[in-house]
């Protein structure tokens, strides 16, 4: 009883909160670094307006609602302190707002973080009632076959798959139709990259936006579903490992190389060959291309991950990369006129009309191997100093190489790859093939074993509005071919090791010997 | 510690008494005055989208033809339906009205919303009911008041509340994009929603002069100026015209 009224008098009027040993949060000095630092993207006034705003998706946050995507409050709830501190911190992965905990003081983010408050009324409300929710621990387990089939069952039941996609890339049947709630469209995300959940790849984040749901966008909340016994907290759990195991195990490291091991026989021309399943692959992130008009703020593809393998004449590379369609698909005209309206372009580009694009991946390469580190420019080479390229398309499906003289002058070469690709629920795979040595030396690379061999890469979704310069691109890395290795490498370290053993034997024998024989001592 | 928990709960009990006594809403006067009219509706009527619902084959089995958008929706007898009207102002600064206990009901049946357009009181409880028994999400793009976005994927009735006026909040669901549904939170009870003759009635108005005003989600909103004493009945009939 004295418990309840105690409980009843705390929620009435919380108890006076007691001098805090920090300094005050000062929205003076808070708004001096957010004119400095945030006002470029979120705008003066914090309706998320600011000059680089149109050319984000998503767009810049919009303060004056009090509406935050990642919080551990309930649905509709405004953000606790904590909640703000670790979006200013952290960042948001997966979007333009970088964390600033490396590059802010901490007084400088604790008063921003009141000033930002200041944009909305909800926060001065004190009738808004700003709780964290209690979360469980993850039960134990989540790895486990059942448990990811019981999450695997709630997946469909709850209904995930209706924007998710059946394998959780983004492409379910109500994803073309999505827009928050300034009417913008919004991708739900690629349940496949976590390192790009805006809240936080790990389970107990997935499991919080779960509860929460995202506001602002068309995620809801799951947290009535335990209250009227649809799902046990457990069940949300093992939703959340399931969703967490589609995921690799950890973020995927950048690396330069692309080694490709030669294997004996011939090299797998299908992307679905069980030889693949053997072989590393490595990610490659792409960015927008922003350097020459027309430019392109928002890349569909985040990246591809990337196979190699050769058999002394011939190199099949295997790339694949996460799209939530197969273009030109009808369904997504709509959502990529609305795209085409959200992100500006610049002033060449024609006006924004959508158009049934394929999807295209291009793979690039110096057309010389290079004796130095002096490369060609990355972006599609120049008018001098072409490059290489391996180009495919969704629609007409086909494979064909060229050489790139600058984004605007392909010339297409009588050589081609061999390609093979499938599509398969939010994902292409691509398998490249061509000889090691060719007769057009000329124009096309001369792939040689043990060299660092220059290659980039690009990708378009059609459906995102992407041709032309409106792509994604990477940087220069490297595949190398590995040689066989050469029987010596595996001999000489056994010789050494004999070697050793038998001068230690000697060594032993001789101490043995001496030993055996009594000592002469001079008495 | 007994005799603390006694006096605490008897401050407490006090506290609320006086809190409920200050309260005490003025009850409208019995009868009161009538507002009613019609909604007219001129000029040519928009062609609605047909919905494509083969995603959902739950849904498409329970229209007989391809259902329509219902952003306009012109009666037979040529009045809108769909339109909110309601008291905008002229009650006294003093004048509250308590929530009605009942719920009001906003049902997903066949992937729409029922009823499209309705009104609620500050407190009421929304009774948000998924008869279809498919995943559904609800979200409420409230601007005066907290917003939220649940989910139903089952049939389920979760209920909400709204803490303070606001003409209108627009209701979504993001599975299924056509589906819209608009809901206007008063502190009163004077609204009402045009229905399928294309009229309205608000009852039981105390005397006074008030500004009425009619809102449609797609042709916006028009007021009139209406004064009621006794318990007469004013007629303030609205027109609406196709672009």
């Amino acid at each position: 009883m004295i418990s309840a009224l105690l409980l009843l008098a705390l929620r009435a009027a919380p108890f006076p909160i007691p001098h805090s040993p920090f300094p005050v949060q000062d929205t003076v000095k808070g708004k001096a670094v957010y004119v400095k630092w945030c006002a470029g993207c979120h705008g003066d006034g914090g309706a998320g307006d600011g000059a680089a705003a149109a050319y984000m998706l998503p767009r810049p946050r919009n303060f004056t609602g009090g509406l935050y995507k990642i919080r551990t409050t309930a649905s509709g709830q405004l953000p606790t302190d904590a909640d703000l501190e670790r979006a200013i911190d952290e960042g948001l992965p997966g979007s333009a707002m970088p964390g600033w905990k490396g590059r802010l003081s901490q007084a400088e983010r604790r008063d921003v973080r009141a000033y930002i408050k200041t944009f909305s009324s909800f926060f001065a409300d004190t009738s808004q009632h700003v709780v964290a929710l209690k979360f469980s621990s993850p039960p134990g387990g989540g790895t486990s076959v059942a448990a990811l089939k019981v999450g695997r069952q709630f997946y469909d039941s709850i209904g995930c798959r209706k924007c998710h996609g059946d394998q959780g890339r983004g492409d379910g049947p109500s994803a073309p139709t999505l827009k928050d709630d300034a009417d913008f469209p919004i991708f739900a995300a690629d349940l496949h990259q976590n390192w790009r959940f805006r809240g936080g790849g790990s389970v107990e984040d997935i499991y919080r936006r779960l509860r929460t749901g995202l506001d602002g966008t068309p995620m809801p909340s799951f947290a009535d579903l335990i209250d009227q016994k649809f799902l046990t907290d457990e069940e949300l759990w093992r939703l959340a490992q399931y969703v967490r195991s589609l995921s690799p195990k950890t973020a995927p490291e950048v690396r330069d190389v692309v080694h490709a091991p030669q294997i004996p026989g011939t090299v797998p021309v299908s992307p679905d060959d069980s030889a693949w399943s053997r072989v590393a692959r490595s990610w490659f992130p792409l960015v927008g291309q922003v350097i020459h008009k027309s430019r392109w703020f928002a890349p569909a593809v985040a990246g591809v991950w990337v196979q190699a393998l050769h058999d002394g004449k011939t190199l099949a590379l295997r790339v694949s990369w996460d799209d939530r369609t197969e273009s030109p698909d009808t369904a997504w005209l709509k959502f990529e006129q609305r795209i085409l309206e959200t992100v500006a372009g610049d002033d060449s580009a024609p006006g924004p009309k959508a158009e049934p694009w394929p999807d295209q991946l291009a793979v690039e390469f110096p057309s010389h191997l290079p004796q130095g580190m002096e490369r060609p420019y990355f972006l599609m080479g120049a008018a001098t100093d072409p490059v290489y390229q391996w180009r495919w398309t969704s629609r007409p499906r086909r494979a064909f190489a060229g050489l790139a003289r600058g984004i605007e002058r392909f010339d297409t070469l009588p050589g081609a790859p061999a390609g093979e690709a499938t599509y398969e629920r939010g994902e292409w795979r691509l398998v490249l093939t061509r000889a090691l040595a060719t007769s057009d030396t000329a124009n096309e690379v001369q792939l040689e074993a043990g060299r660092a061999i220059p290659m980039a890469f690009f990708a378009w979704d059609g459906s995102s509005g992407e041709h032309g310069s409106r792509m994604a691109v990477s940087t220069w890395y490297f595949l190398a071919l590995d040689r066989p290795t050469p029987p010596g490498v595996f001999i000489s370290p056994v010789l050494a090791m004999l070697a050793t053993l038998g001068l230690g034997l000697v060594v032993v024998r001789r101490a043995q010997r001496r030993g055996a024989v009594p000592s002469h001592r001079n008495v | 510690m007994r005799k603390l928990g006694a006096v605490v709960a008897t401050g407490v009990v006090l506290a609320l008494a006086l809190a409920a006594w200050t309260r005490q809403p003025v009850a409208p006067a019995q009868g009161g005055g009538t507002i009613s009219g019609k909604v007219k509706f001129t000029g040519a009527k928009p062609a609605m989208p047909k919905i494509d619902m083969s995603e959902e084959p739950k849904c498409k089995a329970k229209y007989q033809g391809v259902p329509t958008d219902e952003a306009v929706v012109v009666n037979a007898n040529g009045t809108l339906a769909n339109v909110f009207v309601y008291v905008k102002s002229g009650l006294p600064a003093s004048y509250t009205a308590p929530a009605p206990a009942g719920p009001v009901t906003l049902d997903q049946d066949g992937c729409r919303y029922h009823p499209h357009v309705l009104g609620i009181q500050v407190g009421q409880a929304l009774a948000i009911k998924n008869s279809d028994g498919i995943l559904h999400n609800i979200k409420a793009k409230a601007k005066a008041n907290r917003p939220f976005n649940i989910s139903q994927p089952t049939v389920m009735t979760s209920t909400k509340t709204f803490d303070k006026p606001e003409v209108m909040v627009a209701l979504e669901c993001n599975v299924h994009g056509w589906m819209h549904a608009w809901l206007g939170v008063l502190p009163h009870s004077f609204f009402g929603v045009s229905g399928g003759d294309g009229s309205f009635t608000l009852k039981g108005l105390p005397p006074g002069t008030y500004t009425i005003e009619a809102w449609h989600e797609t042709y916006g909103t028009q007021t009139a100026t209406v004064t009621v004493a006794g318990s007469e009945t004013k007629t303030a009939d609205f027109s609406f015209a196709g672009k």
